[in-house]
């Protein structure tokens, strides 16, 4: 109905390798991508900049944890302490006076470099260990950020970002910050869809799969690993910078904190290891949640006439967000994305579900 | 160099140390059997002083009809959550194992501070607050209570390990298969060590609630208790003892000269770097089985 189609053949491999093999897939995106760029028309900019503007930078942020957990395959435990590195360095350079475009690129490049040695514990260590080792350098980070006054920006821990501007234009319009945010999460899907159809991203896969495996084969799994840690962190630095740039205004040590990190790979995996869509939805979900529920809450107590102490109310979100990710691993361990895939595969041939067989 | 002073810390982070090692050795306890890390140990060791806490002062039960209560409220506690949330995780890669510890973490915490609030409070168990002098060195008593309990705790579980339930505890931890095809209900020995490592929690809940009072940063305990597993090597109890004072040592001595140095907080630090520089040389830690596997 929606795909008319009875399933994905290819005849040449110029369409095995195409990057949307069925049609609508890509009309979805391209109405998609519209909706995105006409977004600021549509929506109020308490919502636009409330909601959608973090919720794309987060897809961002869990596009990147993505890259090297979900494809690579590496447990990383301290993308946020990444993020930190990505945010304070920008933030340091546009306040010395460097246009923003280049520090973005010098948090990123920051970021990419902290990140590497991130990738060297890899070398040495990987599953339970690796993840121990990351939450670890997660807590040496944040330290690190709090008793430094030079870094963290003085006795009030926290660091004013200048007037966003790129290209000579501030940009501080709503809808200007949110094209900003929107444009970067573009880039970040854009590098990641044809991430798969690249030598990289089969390297990076194999390495995940098995690394001797891969060794046999030929793929360098340590090279791709330190690849696979500073492309994430790159992505994690730029985000983080632009993160404060156009939604916090300002850094400080906790925005980056050890549960920021846990949240970013809850988003992960609430959407689905490697799985794209599934980090929108992901980082939707895990976003919006806690609003949700705080209000589903409150208006049962009122309906009912309980009284409930603030401080119930106040805990109640974290309660329901714990329960949100044990339920999802219980439920659908693949997440969201994969939640998402059997609807389409369904979709895909219906009504003639027999000719998949 | 005041040589007292020196010893005075030496003992006292030894005796933290062993507080630690309370920690350690509920994660031992699950990862012996299942090879799960269980991020919730410190969210469980919360759940167990708050249960105490609701027994004792919310209902105004003695403290020992309370622990007792609390221990087996919390061993069925932890046997649930083994049944309902870890067993269909069985054979999954270790990165939803880990999130469904962290998630369960999270849950843990907020739904028992939802019940009963984060304001700290404090157990009054009785242990006086007066220092405790061994020559000229001062010493906290609750500090060695607790440290005594670990010890307790210790030789229990030596024990238990010698029993025909601990045994068939070791042949699961040894090998899962092998253990099915012999008749073994690796289900069970991996339930029952959910909910030993929850008794364990109680004990070191009780312990910290009246060191530091009852409240959220208990769960903040589990980085050092994780700290001093990985150290001992994480399937080994006597490791964790032993890496508890090491740990403990290392903390107190060390951050009192780290503290001149960088202006107070290097506990922390050094906790994560006891935890980076183990994991770097020596993953298996001081006694715990090497695995040899390919990186």
């Amino acid at each position: 109905m929606f795909y008319r189609l009875s399933g994905v053949h290819h005849n040449s491999y110029k369409s095995d390798t195409k990057m949307f093999p069925v049609r609508t897939d890509r009309n979805a995106i391209i109405f998609l991508l519209l909706l995105g760029i006409a977004a600021p028309f549509l929506i109020p900019s308490l919502y636009l900049n409330g909601y959608i503007l973090p919720w794309l930078i987060w897809t961002a942020a869990v596009l990147g944890l993505n890259l090297v957990t979900g494809w690579a395959g590496q447990l990383h435990l301290g993308y946020g302490a990444i993020m930190a590195v990505g945010a304070y360095s920008a933030v340091h350079a546009a306040r010395f006076g460097i246009p923003w475009e280049f520090a973005l690129l010098i948090g990123g490049l920051a970021s990419s470099l902290i990140g590497s040695l991130f990738a060297f514990t890899a070398l040495r260590v990987k599953g339970l260990y690796l993840a121990l080792t990351t939450l670890a350098m997660q807590f040496v980070m944040d330290w690190v950020l709090t008793h430094s006054p030079a870094i963290s920006g003085g006795s009030h821990a926290s660091l004013q970002a200048p007037t966003f501007a790129l290209l000579g234009q501030d940009i501080t319009s709503d809808a200007g910050l949110y094209y900003v945010a929107f444009g970067w999460c573009v880039l970040v899907t854009i590098f990641m869809l044809n991430l798969k159809r690249t030598g990289l991203g089969r390297a990076l896969v194999a390495v995940r799969e098995k690394d001797f495996a891969a060794a046999i084969l030929g793929v360098n799994s340590f090279y791709y690993k330190v690849i696979a840690f500073a492309a994430s962190s790159f992505i994690a630095g730029v985000t983080g910078a632009l993160l404060v740039a156009t939604f916090y205004f300002l850094a400080a040590p906790e925005q980056f904190a050890v549960n920021v990190s846990i949240q970013v790979l809850a988003m992960v995996i609430i959407g689905g290891l490697g799985s794209i869509i599934g980090s929108y939805m992901g980082a939707a979900l895990i976003l919006l949640m806690p609003g949700v529920v705080n209000q589903i809450f409150s208006g049962v107590a009122e309906f009912m006439g309980l009284e409930m102490g603030v401080e119930t109310l106040a805990h109640i979100p974290n309660a329901a967000y714990g329960a949100l990710i044990v339920i999802f691993l219980m439920v659908e361990p693949l997440g969201l994305g994969k939640l998402y895939a059997n609807v389409r595969d369904y979709l895909m041939v219906w009504p003639f579900d027999q000719l998949k067989k | 160099m005041d040589w007292i002073f020196l010893a005075e810390l030496t003992v006292n982070g030894a005796l933290t140390g062993l507080l630690y090692s309370l920690v350690a050795i509920g994660l031992v306890l699950i990862y012996k059997s299942s090879a799960v890390p269980n991020l919730a140990q410190g969210a469980l060791t919360m759940l167990g002083a708050y249960v105490v806490l609701a027994f004792s002062h919310n209902l105004g039960w003695p403290l020992w009809i309370a622990i007792p209560l609390a221990v087996v409220i919390m061993f069925f506690v932890g046997i649930g959550i083994e049944r309902v949330a870890l067993r269909r995780l069985a054979g999954r890669p270790i990165v939803m194992i880990l999130m469904m510890t962290m998630g369960l973490d999270i849950f843990l915490r907020g739904t028992t501070l939802a019940i009963w609030g984060g304001s700290s409070r404090s157990l009054n168990l009785g242990v006086s607050y007066d220092p405790f002098f061994v020559g000229d060195m001062l010493l906290s008593r609750i500090h060695i209570v607790g440290a005594a309990v670990a010890i307790a705790i210790f030789i229990a579980s030596v024990l238990f390990f010698r029993t025909r339930m601990g045994i068939r505890l070791r042949a699961i931890s040894d090998d899962y298969l092998a253990s099915w095809s012999v008749g073994i209900s690796v289900e069970g020995g991996v339930a029952l060590s959910w909910g030993l490592a929850s008794i364990v929690a109680v004990a070191t809940g009780v312990i910290w609630g009246e060191v530091q009072g009852v409240d959220q940063s208990l769960s903040l305990l589990l980085l050092k208790g994780l700290t001093v597993a990985v150290l001992g090597g994480l399937d080994s109890i006597l490791g964790a003892i032993v890496a508890g004072i090491i740990l403990g040592i290392m903390e107190s001595v060390g951050s009192f000269y780290l503290d001149a140095i960088v202006g107070g907080g290097s506990r922390d630090l050094i906790v994560a770097a006891v935890l980076i520089l183990t994991v770097m040389i020596r993953p298996h830690g001081l006694f715990g089985r090497h695995d040899i596997e390919r990186i």
